[in-house]
């Protein structure tokens, strides 16, 4: 995240996105969440020489992105956060492992080649599901959705509050960023000499800021608690969504089907 | 440092999740025991400022490179370390969820790396103990504190930040993922985030000495040393800093010294007494050369090390890694609740005396 900018703008998409209509943006946060986390359980706990039967569960974030309208470009521009680390662990597979798996052609595949592909794929999976997530659901009903599953009310409340000051810090940044950038052309970065005070005061400035903040919040009968809108209550639809996604999810873990596709095919 | 769903056993990613869930449990329990709800805004508006933070370039001089800010350890020292490592937790969920840097599931080894370490093994070893200690003082009052600042913050974010290396290759390794050797992956982890921690202080401390100019009662423990409420623990004190600075150089020197590429696997498992050898079923001869390098490595690594008798799974067995990753639950859960008891504990004895 190099750019305060980029990345208010980045929020502010995410947030179109969780805003717009679909049948997946309709379901109940509660019901998404538990399939998302379901999900990710299955996809990693797939073996690192199951490249085969792993791609089939690239059927879940296809569906719902065509379900949900999301457009995939979005998520693909997402992958460059978390790729690095996971290439930089893979990498040495094809390396460090040459047991030969099986021949393609001429071409001898090792076992290295086979579990750095399916970590890759794995890492892309995961991040597409928790991407489609955060897509298809706002913060608040996520929210909700945190404390209906018993997360502490103070942490799921400090990250509602704390969700509302990013986009202002970020946007104060970005102004103080830019003004210090036409006033210091040609330069990278901030120069040590400002180092402190760049932050410092914006620090200072924040923290007067929240003191007003709580002030008024206690004015207006903050008890320490928010309260949430009672939204919907999870209904049929949402938990036959839960049941034929966690029953393919279980059906692509436990039977390898696209290689009985391929013993179809292939004689 | 943001690690992947795709890095982590569920194993594993269950054990750091439990280790994270208690410690925020803990420090949920003791913000509301002293009664600082009221410091949800600020710690929400903080949190904020320090995610906004760290998109702003510090250009680093003499170098065309850049550095960033170290979150933890700001968020501890303005906040307190229950209250940092809460915020943190925020943090690093909007970034999951929002920005997709780290995943879902592994936001509890996310937390564990870069929070855990950052806000309360930073406060209580090393800014607490640094700013509290005598250090400096024949260079004044206001020049002695400022330099305290700058040794806590480097120091700080130094050390915790190349413990959060660390356990990323623990946790990966532990979860059979990369063929990488322990100790190589180590080797390739580590330096980079010794160079990381090194700017990361220095633009921490930059910030904290701004803050400590205009509003020295911000900056915890420097407040309360202000209004005289210190005195006695400044040998103890000094000592601890002492320790923690030995150990990080020995740590470096005797991983440069060591001319065995391997050399934090073979300190780690080479000493047969410690029966590691027996824990990994490794041929002795090839690993258990006795040198002054690896001793004082394997020092090392059981004092920074949280599981240093972990048993490693063999790369292809599923079994092994269930078993090390419950073992490692109880474990980590258990120095979780250590921690955050063991801060309780000297906060509450300092209120009485």
């Amino acid at each position: 995240m190099a750019n305060a900018e980029r990345a208010s703008a980045e929020l502010r998409q995410m947030d179109d996105l969780a805003s717009s209509v679909s049948p997946i943006h309709s379901l109940h946060p509660l019901a998404k969440l538990i399939v998302t986390i379901s999900y990710v359980l299955a996809t990693v706990s797939f073996d690192r020489y199951e490249l085969t039967a792993l791609s089939g569960m690239i059927l879940y974030p296809a569906a719902l992105f065509a379900l949900s309208g999301i457009p995939v470009r979005t998520c693909l521009h997402k992958l460059r956060f978390v790729l690095p680390l996971v290439l930089a662990v893979g990498l040495f597979n094809p390396l460090l492992d040459r047991t030969p798996l099986f021949r393609l052609g001429t071409v001898t595949v090792t076992g290295g080649v086979v579990s750095m592909l399916s970590l890759m794929c794995k890492g892309a999976f995961c991040l597409a599901a928790s991407f489609l997530l955060a897509a298809t659901t706002p913060i608040d009903a996520l929210c909700a959705a945190l404390r209906r599953v018993r997360v502490p009310s103070f942490l799921v409340t400090l990250l509602l509050l704390t969700y509302r000051y990013v986009s202002v810090m970020l946007d104060e940044v970005s102004v103080m960023t830019t003004a210090y950038r036409l006033r210091a052309p040609g330069q990278k970065g901030i120069h040590i000499s400002a180092w402190g005070s760049f932050l410092g005061q914006l620090l200072l400035r924040s923290m007067d800021r929240a003191q007003s903040l709580y002030e008024s919040m206690l004015l207006r009968g903050f008890t320490g608690e928010f309260r949430y809108a009672e939204g919907r209550r999870a209904g049929l639809r949402d938990w036959i969504f839960v049941l034929i996604c966690l029953s393919a999810f279980a059906l692509c873990r436990f039977v390898d089907l696209p290689a009985l596709i391929g013993g179809l095919l292939v004689r | 440092m943001h690690m992947a769903d795709a890095l982590l056993a569920p194993a594993v990613a269950a054990a750091t999740f439990a280790a994270t869930g208690v410690t925020a449990g803990v420090s949920i329990h003791k913000l509301r025991k002293d009664d600082d709800t009221a410091k949800l805004p600020t710690m929400a508006v903080t949190a904020a400022l320090v995610f906004a933070g760290q998109m702003i370039n510090y250009t680093i001089p003499g170098t065309g490179s850049s550095g960033h800010l170290c979150g933890g350890m700001l968020l501890s020292t303005l906040l307190g370390p229950q209250a940092g490592f809460l915020s943190m937790i925020v943090i690093l969920t909007i970034q999951c969820l929002l920005f997709a840097d780290g995943g879902l599931m592994a936001l509890g080894a996310n937390c564990w790396n870069m929070a855990f370490y950052g806000c309360f093994v930073g406060y209580y070893l090393i800014w607490r103990p640094i700013i509290r200690s005598g250090l400096f003082s024949k260079l004044g009052e206001k020049a002695a504190v400022r330099a305290r600042i700058i040794l806590a913050s480097v120091l700080g974010c130094t050390v915790t930040l190349e413990l959060g290396a660390f356990s990323v290759v623990l946790e990966t390794t532990l979860s059979g993922i990369t063929e990488l050797p322990f100790g190589a992956f180590c080797a390739l982890m580590l330096p980079i985030h010794l160079a990381i921690g090194l700017v990361e202080g220095l633009v921490t401390s930059a910030i904290l000495i701004f803050v400590f100019e205009a509003r020295p009662e911000l900056l915890q423990e420097v407040s309360a040393r202000e209004k005289g409420l210190r005195g006695r623990q400044s040998l103890k004190s000094t000592i601890i800093v002492l320790a923690v600075l030995a150990a990080v150089i020995g740590g470096g020197l005797s991983l440069l010294a060591s001319s065995n590429p391997d050399g934090l696997e073979w300190a780690l498992f080479g000493n047969k007494d410690a029966g590691y050898a027996e824990n990994m079923a490794l041929d002795e001869e090839s690993y258990g050369v006795q040198s002054g390098a690896a001793d004082a490595a394997q020092t090392i690594q059981d004092k920074t090390s949280v599981l240093p008798d972990y048993a490693f799974p063999d790369s292809e067995s599923a079994a092994g890694t269930t078993v090390s990753g419950l073992v490692g639950a109880a474990v980590v859960a258990a120095a979780a609740v250590g921690v955050c008891a063991l801060g309780g504990f000297f906060r509450k004895r300092k209120q009485r005396s």
